[in-house]
C-alpha cells in the first residue's frame, strides 16, 4: 500500500510542477528520455540480467514499436488511435522478439549478443529501405500525445508488472536459466519455452518504448536505432546491476542527468561517457545494486517474512 | 562473364581487408574469449597514421605501414594491459562492455583530435597508379599491392603462430589456459603478444584501406569491424585459417550483392549470413561443435 | 513391469565408449546401486537416463502409470515432468539463489497458474505461492534446512549442499530418483546417517531409487541390487552378496584400495 502512495505522490508533485511551469519543456523532454530508458532497461533486464540471455539488439525491437505506433497515428491521429498504435507496435515487437528467439535460443553468451545484434541491424536496413517508413528521410510530424501522465503510466506500469513477474512461478523459471541452464532442465524448467517468454515479454516493453518516443519527439529515423542505441540501454542495465530492477532505474535516472549535463559540453560528451563505462566496468563490474532491489527489496523481503509467519502461526495453531 | 571476374577482383581486393582484420578478432577470441569491440577502432587509428605519415611525414609505403603497424600493436598491448587485464575474471559481459566502452573511447577521443570531417589520402602517383587491362576488367596497381601485401602477411602470420615460441605459446593459452600456466608459460605477456599481433594486422589494413578508398574518418572502422567479425564467426571463431576464409567470403559475398543490383541490402546479406551461419553451425566452418561436459 | 528399462544403450566421446552397449531394468519400489570404478561411466549413464546426452544407440524406457515412455529424443525437462529426477554429482545448485528459491524453483511444474496472473498477482497468485512455499518448508525439513531457507545456497556448507541437492530433486516430484554420488565427500557418521535418509525418503515418498555410489561398502548395505560398471560396460550384476564376490568386480576394482573402493 505504501508503495502506491510514493508512487502516486511522486505523480502528483511532477504534475503540479509542470502545471506551475517550474519544470521547463527541455527538462520535460528528459523526463520522457528517463521513463523510455527505464522501459527499455527493465526490460532488457528480464532478458539479460534475470534469464542470462545477452542481446544486442533492443534497438531493433525499440524500432519496430516505435514506426508501428507512428505509422498507425499518423493515419489515426485520436487517443484511440494513439493507444492503438502503442498496442500494436508492442504487439509487433513482441512478434519479433518471438521470431528472434525462437531460431537464436541455442545460441549462447557471445554467440547470442551478435546474432541479435544482427537481428536489429538487418530491421534496421529494411525500415531504411522501405516505403512506409519513408526511407533514410524518416517521418515527420508523428502527432505527439505522451504527457506527463501517459509516460508515467506506461513506464510505472511497466516496471511494476516486471518486478512482479520477477517475482512469480514463471520469474523464477527465467531466473533459474540464468543461474545453471542444465541444472534447470534437469529440474522441468522448459528452457526454452522460458527464453522465448522472456524475449517475447523483453522485445513488447521495448515496443511500447519505441512508440513513446515516435509519440514524444514525432520525428523517426532508422539511424536512431543503431547499435549504438542497444548498447546505451545495455548499459544502463550493467550499470545499475543485472538482475536488478530498481538498478536499472536508477541508472537510467542518473545517466539521463549526465547526459543532459555534459549536452552543453558535446566535444567531449561521447569521450566521457565511454571512460565513465570503462572505469565503473573495471571498479564495480556488477554495476551499482549487484542484483540487490533498494526500496521493492524491502517490500518483497516483507510480503516473504509475512507469508512465512502466517505459515508459521497455521503451524503453531493446528 | 568480365563483369563477374571484375566483381571476383574486387570482392578478393575487399577481402584481403576484411581476412586482415578478422584475425585479429579471432586471436583474441581465441585466447581471451573475448569480442574486442575495440579491434575495429584500432583498424581506424592505423588510418590515421598512415594519413600523418604519408600527409605530414612525407613518408613512403613500407615506412608507412611499418609505423601505422608499430603503433597499432603498442596500442593493442596497452588498451589489453589497462582496461582487458583487470577484468580477466569477471563475467564476461563486464568484460564485453568495457570493450565497447574502449571502442567508443577511441572513436570520439580521435573525432576530438581529428575532427568528424573526412580526410583525405595523398593521390597516388607513378608506378602505384598505374591500370591493368585484363580484357574488360581493370586491375589496379593499389589492389595488387593490397592483395599482396596481406598475403605476405597472412603467410607471416602463419610462420609466427606455427613455428615459432610465443606462437606455440599463443596455441597453448588458446587451448587451456590454465594448464599453460602451469607449464611454464608467461599467460599474460602471451596475451599482450596476441593483441600486438593482431592490433599490427589491423594497423596495416587500415592503411591499406585508406590508399584505396582514399578517404578516412573516425568512425570508419564500425561496419567493416562488424563485417571482419562476421567473418572470423563465419570460418569459425578462434580458429586463425578460418578468419582468412570467411573475410574472403564476405568480401565476395558483398561485392557480388552490390555488384548485381542489391547494394541497398548488401549489409543486410551479411548479417543474414552471420546468422544463419549461428543458427545452422554457431562453431562455423572449421570450428568443432563442442557440449559442456555435465 | 520395471519402471525403467534400458536397452543397449551406448554412447561415445570422441573415440571414447563412455558407456557401451548397457542394458539394465530397474522394478519399481527398488533401491538399485549403480558402482564402479571413477570414469566407469556412472554419471555418463545418468546423463542419457535423464536426456542430457543423447544415446548413439540404443533405448531408453520409463513406465509410470503401466504406462510406456521412450525417453529418446525427449528433452530433459519433460523427462523430469514424467517423473524422474535426479542430483548432481558436481553439486549444480542455484548457488547464487536462496535455499528456498532452490527448492521453488523445482517446484515449477506444479504451478497453477498462468503469465496473467504473475504479472498482476492476480488472487490465485497468493494462494498457489503460499501452497509451494509450505510445500517447500516440509521438504526442507527432511534435512532441517528449513532454518536455513533464506540463505545463499552458495553460503551451505558441502554436505547441507548434497543434501539440498537430494531436497531439490524431490521437490519436482519424481517417481524415480536417480542420485549421483550424494555421500561424496561426507565422513562416515554422516554417510551412515544419509543412507538412513534415503531408505527413509523411499518409503515416505513411495520412490524407487538408483544411487550411484563410487564407494562400494556403502551401497552394499542398503541396495538390494547392484549394478556394476567398467569402463563403459557392464560387467556385473545381482544382490550385493553376489557383487561382492564376482571376479570381474574384484579385478575391475584392483588396483584402488578394495575396502576404499
Ligand atoms: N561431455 C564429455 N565429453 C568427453 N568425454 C566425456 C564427457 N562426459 C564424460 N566423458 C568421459 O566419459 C568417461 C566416463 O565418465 P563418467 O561418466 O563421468 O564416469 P563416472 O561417473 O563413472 O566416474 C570418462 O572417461 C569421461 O572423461
Ligand atoms: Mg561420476
Amino acid at each position: 500500500m505504501r508503495k502506491f502512495i510514493a508512487i502516486g505522490l511522486v505523480y502528483a508533485i511532477v504534475q503540479i510542477l509542470i502545471m506551475t511551469n517550474l519544470i521547463s519543456g527541455y527538462f520535460q523532454a528528459t523526463l520522457v528520455t528517463i521513463g523510455i530508458n527505464i522501459i527499455l532497461a527493465v526490460s532488457l533486464n528480464l532478458i539479460t540480467g534475470f534469464t542470462g540471455q545477452f542481446s544486442l539488439g533492443h534497438a531493433g525491437f525499440m524500432s519496430v514499436g516505435a514506426y508501428v505506433c507512428a505509422i498507425v497515428t499518423m493515419r489515426m491521429p485520436t487517443i484511440p488511435g494513439f493507444i492503438l498504435g502503442v498496442a500494436l507496435g508492442a504487439v509487433a515487437a513482441a512478434i519479433l522478439g518471438f521470431l528472434v528467439g525462437l531460431p537464436t535460443l541455442r545460441l549462447r553468451g557471445d554467440y547470442l549478443a551478435i546474432a541479435t545484434l544482427g537481428m536489429s541491424e538487418i530491421i534496421r536496413i529494411i525500415f531504411l529501405n522501405l516505403e512506409v517508413t519513408n526511407g533514410a528521410a524518416g517521418l515527420i510530424g508523428i502527432p505527439q500525445f505522451i504527457n506527463w501522465t501517459w509516460l508515467f503510466i506506461f513506464t510505472v506500469g511497466t516496471v511494476l508488472l516486471l518486478s512482479n513477474f520477477v517475482k512469480s512461478a514463471h520469474g523464477r523459471a527465467c531466473i533459474s536459466i540464468r543461474e545453471d541452464e542444465i541444472a534447470a532442465e534437469a529440474m522441468g524448467i522448459d528452457t526454452i519455452r522460458y527464453k522465448v517468454i522472456a524475449f517475447i515479454i523483453g522485445a513488447a516493453c521495448a515496443g511500447i518504448a519505441g512508440a513513446i518516443y515516435a509519440s514524444y519527439f514525432h520525428y523517426l529515423e532508422p539511424n536512431l536505432f543503431g547499435f549504438l542505441k542497444s548498447v546505451d540501454v545495455l548499459v544502463i542495465v550493467v550499470l545499475g546491476g543485472l538482475g536488478s530492477l530498481s538498478g536499472s532505474m536508477l541508472a537510467a535516472i542518473l545517466l539521463a542527468l549526465i547526459s543532459t549535463y555534459l549536452q552543453s559540453f558535446p566535444e567531449i560528451r561521447m569521450v566521457l561517457y565511454s571512460l565513465i563505462l570503462i572505469i565503473i566496468m573495471i571498479f564495480r563490474p556488477q554495476g551499482l545494486m549487484g542484483s540487490r532491489e533498494i526500496s521493492l527489496s524491502v517490500f518483497s523481503k516483507l510480503g516473504r517474512n509475512k507469508l512465512w509467519d502466517r505459515f508459521k502461526s497455521q503451524k503453531g495453531g493446528q | 562473364m568480365d563483369k563477374l571476374l571484375q566483381q571476383i577482383v574486387n570482392g578478393i581486393t575487399l577481402g584481403s581487408i576484411y581476412a586482415l582484420i578478422a584475425l585479429g578478432y579471432t586471436m583474441v577470441y581465441g585466447i581471451i574469449k573475448l569480442i574486442n569491440f575495440a579491434h575495429c577502432d584500432i583498424y581506424m587509428i592505423g588510418a590515421y597514421v598512415g594519413y600523418f605519415c604519408m600527409t605530414y611525414f612525407k613518408l613512403g609505403l613500407v615506412p608507412s605501414l611499418l609505423i601505422a603497424m608499430l603503433v597499432c600493436s603498442l596500442l593493442g598491448v596497452l588498451i589489453e594491459r589497462i582496461a582487458y587485464r583487470p577484468l580477466r575474471n569477471a563475467a564476461r559481459i563486464s568484460v564485453l562492455i568495457t570493450a565497447i566502452g574502449v571502442s567508443l573511447f577511441l572513436e570520439y577521443g580521435t573525432m576530438f583530435f581529428v575532427k568528424a570531417n573526412v580526410r583525405t589520402y595523398p593521390e597516388v602517383t607513378g608506378m602505384m597508379a598505374q591500370r591493368f587491362n585484363v580484357g574488360e576488367m581493370v586491375i589496379s596497381m593499389q589492389q595488387i599491392i593490397l592483395v599482396g601485401i596481406t598475403i605476405l602477411l597472412m603467410a607471416l602470420l602463419q610462420f609466427i603462430v606455427k613455428r615459432t615460441r610465443l606462437g606455440k605459446a599463443m596455441r597453448a593459452v588458446s587451448m587451456d589456459r590454465d594448464a599453460a600456466q602451469l607449464m611454464g608459460i608467461d599467460v599474460n605477456s602471451t596475451v599482450s603478444f596476441t593483441f600486438a599481433l593482431g592490433s599490427a594486422l589491423a594497423g596495416a589494413a587500415g592503411i591499406l584501406v585508406g590508399l584505396y578508398y582514399n578517404t578516412i574518418n573516425p568512425l570508419m572502422g564500425v561496419v567493416p569491424g562488424l563485417k571482419a567479425f562476421i567473418a572470423a564467426v563465419f570460418g569459425g571463431i578462434g580458429i586463425i585459417p578460418g578468419a582468412m576464409i570467411g573475410g574472403y567470403f564476405i568480401g565476395a559475398v558483398e561485392v557480388m550483392v552490390s555488384g548485381y543490383g542489391g547494394s541497398m541490402f548488401r549489409d543486410a546479406v551479411v548479417f543474414g549470413i552471420l546468422i544463419l551461419i549461428l543458427i545452422i553451425k554457431p562453431s562455423g566452418l572449421l570450428g568443432k561443435n563442442t557440449r559442456e561436459k555435465v | 513391469m520395471p519402471i525403467l528399462s534400458v536397452e543397449r544403450v551406448t554412447k561415445a566421446f570422441g573415440g571414447l565408449a563412455a558407456v557401451s552397449n548397457v542394458s539394465l531394468d530397474i522394478i519399481e519400489g527398488e533401491l538399485v546401486g549403480l558402482i564402479g570404478p571413477n570414469g566407469a561411466g556412472k554419471t555418463t549413464l545418468f546423463n542419457l537416463l535423464t536426456g542430457i546426452y543423447v544415446p548413439d544407440s540404443g533405448t531408453i524406457n520409463l513406465s509410470i502409470d503401466k504406462q510406456v515412455i521412450p525417453l529418446n529424443g525427449i528433452r530433459p525437462h519433460s523427462i523430469c515432468q514424467k517423473g524422474l529426477a535426479r542430483t548432481f554429482q558436481n553439486i549444480r545448485l542455484f548457488k547464487d539463489l536462496t535455499v528456498l528459491e532452490n527448492v521453488l524453483i523445482a517446484m515449477n511444474q506444479n504451478i497453477n497458474y498462468g503469465l496473467l496472473t504473475s504479472f498482476l498477482h492476480l488472487p490465485a497468485y497468493k494462494r498457489e505461492e503460499e501452497k509451494l512455499l509450505h510445500e517447500s518448508i516440509e521438504l526442507l525439513r527432511i534435512f532441517d534446512l528449513d532454518k536455513k531457507k533464506d540463505e545463499l545456497a552458495r553460503n551451505l556448507s558441502y554436505g547441507e549442499q548434497r543434501h539440498l541437492e537430494i531436497i531439490r530433486a524431490l521437490a519436482t516430484n519424481p517417481k524415480l530418483l536417480l542420485l549421483d554420488e550424494p555421500a561424496a565427500g561426507m565422513n562416515p557418521a554422516e554417510t551412515a546417517n544419509l543412507m538412513d535418509i534415503i531408505g527413509w525418503i523411499r518409503e515416505k515418498f513411495d520412490l524407487t531409487i538408483l544411487l550411484i555410489e563410487h564407494d562400494m561398502t556403502l551401497v552394499m548395505n542398503i541396495c538390494e541390487r547392484i549394478y556394476v560398471l567398467d569402463h563403459g560396460m557392464l560387467i556385473a550384476s545381482g544382490t550385493p552378496d553376489e557383487v561382492r564376490t564376482n571376479k570381474r568386480v574384484i579385478e575391475a576394482y584392483l588396483g584402488e584400495d578394495i575396502n576404499n573402493a
